[in-house]
């Protein structure tokens, strides 16, 4: 529909391989660009530095996380076992010695919950499930999990321009440069 | 580049050369990234060749009879049509519980220890093998929800508040194996869906727009491959590890306590633990191989999945199958150590007893079949590698009987001896989860991409961002030694 107003996202472009695009993340970072992200089919180790980001934050939340396991089994089995409803089994008493027993529980737990932890807090730091993204209308986009190599620079950064941000990715090697625009 | 000459190292340097030796590759004749997508994906969009239908048929057919008639037959009419006796109370439903449970330990065990010691290998099977081991664990929960009498109850087994206000004995091994199973599946289900996003993404790039690309989009959860998602991603994939791999050793351990710490001759046994996790990985590397190499064969994926791959599990089915010789021979020596007449007694019945013919089995098929692994012939030959992986498969079921039903049959009453045979039932829904499970991985082939793509990648060599800057500064101090590559020398791959 030609009436339908757009919306810039951002240039894409893209780079012939891994080393390339290695490279050119340097640059980008170097020209002080923060709103941007490399896209490739796999993960491509030390990246990370390249783009001038930090270490992933997520163990902190799975220690939080695996620890409330721990300590929800602990409590499940101690307040039923000795508690609640204390019962004498295979000779041994229900108090605070038997809690070795409940290891293998404690352990379970602390790794259930820690796996859960995993699972969402991945979730919500890559802020998925999103179906839906700008970067789906660029009709190259669909190679970033095939064999295409992207660099997509978006317009919300403060240093963007028109011009000046398709020279630094022409700059950095990049080919089928493209203005991604989302309908509005 | 200018700066090349500054950087480059004196190439008239004297003295001896270090020889290194090359990698074997894993990924052969150079396949590019979209020949790996095509290939791959094109096992679920191209049409299935007619050996699946003929197998997914008959095990779909299987699935249906054995295990969803077999249970309806057991549940309406009591677990009397069990063959379990008084006293071979845990009969086959239990020895198939710890068969299939010990089948699923080779996919995690792939997928997080072999991913920690970063074994790059990994990468062609981890998939299929994390597929097995939901698909056999699945199987495994059949039998024991079914076992405890009446299923409608089994939700006793969670400890949650009840008309009674009794609970759950928290120091119980039974209930330890509740919580390390149902832990294990949910984990093992966690690790396997996340490695399949971007995966799924792949798939539902490929797609046209339509229903296909609309459920491939949402199990993909709009995965974008962007480095900010991957960094993350990466750490997930590496908890996961972290986590799974103490996992995967405790369930294999929990179970073997249900054994090991009751006061019965034959189960009373420290060597227990180790014996057993030992198995359940020797037993689940055997039924990778069985699946894994008919279906590298019949959808072409001898370049990612290579004799190297094969090699390897080979390898460790030679070591596990050794370790277990070696815990089954000192579970003898031990018997005998001990002086104890009834620990000895257990051993003499299990050898020489009316079930010689299950320990000769168990002890054929697990200890003596691997030993032809140490020859690099036979690890080369596909069909010595099946056939071995058969006897195993078929060796750990026995061992699993051996354990259970010899023990169980002589305890320390004499009134109580009595001998066991399984019943039709137990025969039925022992079929039926074989059926289950094969019907299961063959509508995986179908419809979920059975090698991990995007691991496949970062395995070549230029995947590596800095693989070119040996290029452009060779070390003149090395020769390279070329590895042995299997494909030159395998006959039949």
């Amino acid at each position: 529909m030609s009436t339908t107003r757009k919306r810039v996202y951002g240039y894409l472009a893209q780079f012939k391989n891994a080393s390339a695009l290695y490279k050119a993340a340097e640059k980008v970072r170097d020209a002080g660009i923060k709103k941007w992200d490399c896209y490739s089919p796999y993960p491509i180790h030390g990246l990370d530095g390249a783009m001038g980001m930090k270490r992933s934050i997520l163990p902190w939340f799975v220690f939080f996380g695996g620890m409330t396991g721990t300590a929800t089994a602990f409590t499940l089995a101690y307040t039923t076992q000795v508690v609640i409803y204390p019962t004498v089994v295979q000779g041994k008493p229900a108090n605070i010695f038997t809690v070795p027993a409940y290891f293998p529980i404690m352990f379970e737990l602390t790794v259930l919950f820690s796996g859960f932890t995993v699972l969402f807090g991945l979730l919500s730091l890559i802020k998925l499930p999103r179906l839906n993204h700008p970067l789906f209308a660029s009709n190259q986009f669909h190679r970033a999990t095939d064999d295409g190599f992207f660099i997509a620079i978006e317009a919300r950064d403060p240093n963007f321009s028109t011009t000046a941000t398709r020279e630094l990715l022409e700059a950095a090697g990049g080919a089928n440069i493209e203005l991604v625009e989302e309908e509005d | 580049m200018a700066s090349t000459s500054q950087h480059a190292p004196d190439v008239s340097l004297k003295g001896p050369k270090l020889p290194v030796l090359e990698r074997e590759k894993l990924i052969l004749n150079e396949r590019s990234y979209h020949w790996i997508t095509e290939r791959i994906c094109g096992v679920l969009e191209n049409k299935q060749p007619l050996l699946w239908w003929l197998l997914f048929i008959p095990s779909a057919l299987i699935a249906a009879i054995g295990v969803g008639g077999g249970l309806f037959y057991l549940v309406s009419t009591g677990v009397g049509v069990w063959g379990n006796t008084n006293r071979v109370m845990w009969g086959w439903p239990i020895v198939n519980f710890v068969f299939w449970i010990g089948i699923g330990h080779a996919g995690t065990l792939i997928s997080a220890i072999l991913f920690l010691t970063r074994q790059n290998w990994r990468t062609s099977i981890n998939r299929a093998a994390e597929a097995m081991t939901i698909f056999a664990v699945m199987c495994a929960g059949i039998f024991p929800a079914f076992h405890v009498g009446r299923v409608w109850m089994a939700w006793f087994l969670a400890p949650v508040p009840n008309a009674n206000a009794i609970w759950q004995n928290f120091k119980s091994p039974l209930l330890w194996d509740v919580f390390a199973v149902s832990t294990y599946f949910t984990i093992s289900l966690i690790f396997w869906f996340l490695g399949m996003v971007p995966d799924l993404a792949t798939i539902r790039d490929r797609c046209k727009p339509g229903i296909r690309r609309y459920i491939y989009g949402v199990l993909s959860l709009g995965w974008r491959g962007g480095n900010r998602q991957w960094s993350h991603y990466e750490m997930a994939y590496l908890l996961l590890a972290a986590l799974s791999t103490p996992l995967v050793l405790s369930v294999h351990s929990v179970v073997s306590f249900d054994f090991a710490t009751s006061v019965v001759p034959g189960w009373h046994t420290t060597i227990f633990p180790p014996y057993f996790v030992a198995g359940a990985i020797f037993g689940g590397f055997a039924m990778v191989l069985t699946i894994m190499v008919p279906a590298r064969f019949i959808y072409g994926l001898q370049d990612l999945i290579t004799m190297k791959h094969i090699d390897n599990m080979a390898k460790i089915i030679l070591l596990t199958g050794t370790i277990v010789g070696y815990a089954y021979l000192m579970e003898l020596f031990v018997a005998f150590y001990s002086g104890a007449i009834y620990e000895m007694d257990a051993f003499k019945f299990r050898m020489a007893g009316p079930y010689w013919w299950a320990y000769a089995s168990m002890m054929i098929c697990n200890v003596v079949a691997p030993q032809v692994f140490w020859k690099k012939a036979c690890r080369e030959n596909l069909w010595v590698v099946m056939i071995v992986s058969m006897f195993v498969n078929v060796g750990m079921w026995f061992e699993r009987f051996v354990i259970i039903v010899t023990t169980l049959a002589r305890m320390w009453l004499p009134g109580d001896w009595k001998t066991y045979s399984p019943s039709a039932a137990d025969y039925i829904l022992f079929i039926g989860t074989i059926g289950f499970f094969l019907a299961l991985f063959l509508l995986f082939l179908r419809f979920l991409p059975c090698i991990n793509i995007a691991e496949v990648k970062w395995a070549k060599r230029e995947s590596d961002p800095h693989h070119d800057d040996h290029v452009e500064h060779p070390d003149p101090g090395v020769t390279k030694v070329p590895a042995y590559q299997h494909e030159l020398n395998a006959a039949n791959s």
